[in-house]
């Protein structure tokens, strides 16, 4: 094998085996930075090592075992170091550090390694920002280069995001156990936030000239078809990747031919992915038979299974749709979501209601600077025939708005309600 | 990416021979791992080919052709669809595939899906891809 073949398969065998491999780590050190050193350096002795003697056989149980023996000399050293300078200064600082059992047996249990890392990854002491970054280059095995290009902020910033949360992890001496039941369930819903904060920024970009980034989205579904096997209990998890998926089938149908954003309606449904939405179904299902009542993320995957389920957009029940949204909105609170819930509204007992419930809205100090808000009324406005005013909405979004492409899209819409606006400098 | 992981037939699946416990356990663990590690989508296992057909297209005719099929190698026993990031990916995990045919021989291959949101459309959009892109509009207004 050439060197730079071996090297492929080396980054293909650590996309397989890091959270695995972390998750055993993290058990036996208790620290997100020790356990993530052991594991580079295990790497490091077999990028030197395989391209002469070939890939062992198993080389997870090779990384884990070669990272192992150097936690215990680390261990061994710290000990004999403790000794010299007496134990009293752990003493001291009120914290005895508890010798780990290192002879455990490693796959003793390989959920709980990976629920122990996400947990810890997606703990609240973080930043939503930070969750996510750790999360990904944790449970999600990606460098911090490919997590800094997937949120086009330069490669520093991630690394030093990801430097600071595990610092901070180590700080607030977050405990590595695993919860049961409902202390469990209690910590989901942050570890749900960024699984979906990740999907979001791939399925409507809020930056940039790319309109979606796939592969952000198959990122955060492959985290959460990970998550709906440990956590497999949880209604909530199921309802996430249901939503994801029926999300993500709409994906290919999305994006028209120059990158433009392709609205639901517009959408040709015969492109749409019937093994995502079959699969979203199923986990609907699942998330249904748990949960009475559903969840956030079940109800908004029941209002995507309402658009998968209609062959043609004028088959849409809107009146059950809005319907979820009335819950959606008692759940939640969220203006964001009366917004959404605004649109269908509008679909389903015609605009002059809808725009009601929007003015409603305008002093929400949430959606100041939501470009989804003037957008909204300036569709609203213009399926009412107040053109002029419309089109002011359509720039006011423009001007919110961070994605070229939909900024050109509004920009679009201003013009053609008779807007004196140009077309967008910045979208190619 | 997607990739479809082809389990060629063999003398064995054409026989319509049963898996042994031993084997079908092996094959179960493996698929646990892939659905834990959210690379499984779908798959199944064939029949063999005495249950199929084959229907030929030739000059605005079609024949059918009852199975058994002779070219074996040519034919699948079974398939799975795997959501992954590389190919690479792809070989480590067909790496840890449980030997279809232990002490014989087997063949597994494994072949990228076309991405319609990254290969269809966007920026690697071919002129053949917009011309068609073009001409389905065309044809739909």
């Amino acid at each position: 094998m050439s060197e730079a073949a071996s090297r492929r398969a080396i980054e293909a065998i650590w996309r397989v085996e890091s959270a695995r491999l972390l998750g055993g780590l993290v058990r036996l050190v208790r620290d997100v930075q020790l356990a993530e050193d052991l594991a580079q350096e295990a790497l490091l002795v077999a990028l030197e090592r395989w391209p002469r003697t070939g890939i062992p056989d198993n080389p997870g149980a090779w990384l884990m075992s070669t990272a192992r023996n150097r936690a215990i000399d680390q261990l061994r050293m710290a000990r004999m170091r403790d000794r010299n300078h007496g134990e009293l200064a752990a003493d001291a600082a009120g914290w005895k550090p508890v010798p780990p059992d290192l002879e455990t047996t490693l796959d003793e249990d390989v959920g709980d390694d990976l629920l122990r890392l996400v947990l810890a990854a997606c703990h609240p002491v973080l930043s939503s920002e930070a969750r996510v970054a750790l999360t990904l280059r944790l449970l999600g095995g990606l460098s911090t280069e490919e997590i800094a290009r997937a949120f086009l902020v330069p490669e520093a910033t991630i690394a030093q995001r990801i430097v600071r949360a595990k610092r901070t992890l180590a700080e607030a001496r977050v405990p590595f156990e695993v919860p049961r039941g409902e202390a469990l369930s209690a910590r989901l819903p942050s570890v749900l936030e960024v699984v979906y904060l990740v999907f979001n920024e791939g399925y409507a970009a809020t930056r940039g000239d790319e309109w979606i980034r796939s592969e952000l989205c198959q990122d955060a579904l492959r985290l959460g078809r990970v998550l709906a096997g440990l956590v497999s209990g949880e209604s909530e998890i199921h309802g996430l990747v249901a939503l994801m998926e029926l999300q993500a089938s709409r994906l290919r149908s999305r994006v028209g031919p120059a990158g433009e954003p392709v609205r639901l309606q517009d959408q040709d449904r015969s492109r749409w992915d019937q093994l995502l939405v079959r699969r979203g179904l199923a986990s609907l299902d699942r998330a249904e038979a748990l949960a009475r009542p559903l969840g956030p993320y079940a109800l908004q995957a029941e209002i995507a299974a309402c658009h998968a389920r209609a062959r043609t957009a004028g088959e849409t029940d809107w009146t059950r749709i809005v319907a979820l949204y009335d819950a959606l909105v008692e759940l939640t609170g969220s203006p964001v979501v009366e917004l959404n819930r605004a649109v269908a509204v509008s679909m389903a007992f015609g605009p002059a209601q809808a725009l009601a419930q929007v003015d409603a809205l305008n002093d929400e100090p949430a959606l100041r600077r939501y470009h989804l808000l003037p957008t909204v009324r300036g569709d609203l406005l213009e399926k009412l025939g107040w053109r002029e005013e419309a089109g002011i909405e359509f720039e006011r979004a423009a001007a919110l708005a961070q994605n070229t492409r939909e900024r050109a899209l509004l920009l679009a819409r201003a013009r053609a309600c008779g807007r004196p606006v140009g077309r967008d400098q910045t979208a190619s | 990416m997607r990739v479809m992981v082809m389990i060629k037939a063999t003398k064995d699946s054409e026989a319509g021979a049963p898996p042994t416990a031993e084997a079908l356990a092996q094959m179960n663990r493996f698929n646990d791992e892939l659905l834990r590690a959210g690379v499984l989508l779908a798959g199944d296992g064939l029949k063999p080919t005495s249950h199929g057909k084959l229907v030929r297209f030739s000059g605005g005719k079609k024949t059918v052709i009852d199975g058994p099929f002779t070219e074996t190698k040519e034919f699948i026993a079974g398939y799975e669809l795997w959501e992954v990031k590389s190919m690479d990916e792809a070989l480590e995990w067909i790496r840890r595939f449980p030997d279809p045919t232990p002490g014989g021989e087997s063949v597994i291959e494994v072949r990228p899906l076309y991405d319609m949101a990254t290969d269809g459309y966007g920026s690697a959009v071919t002129p053949e891809d917009r011309a068609r892109i073009e001409r389905e509009k065309n044809q739909k207004s």
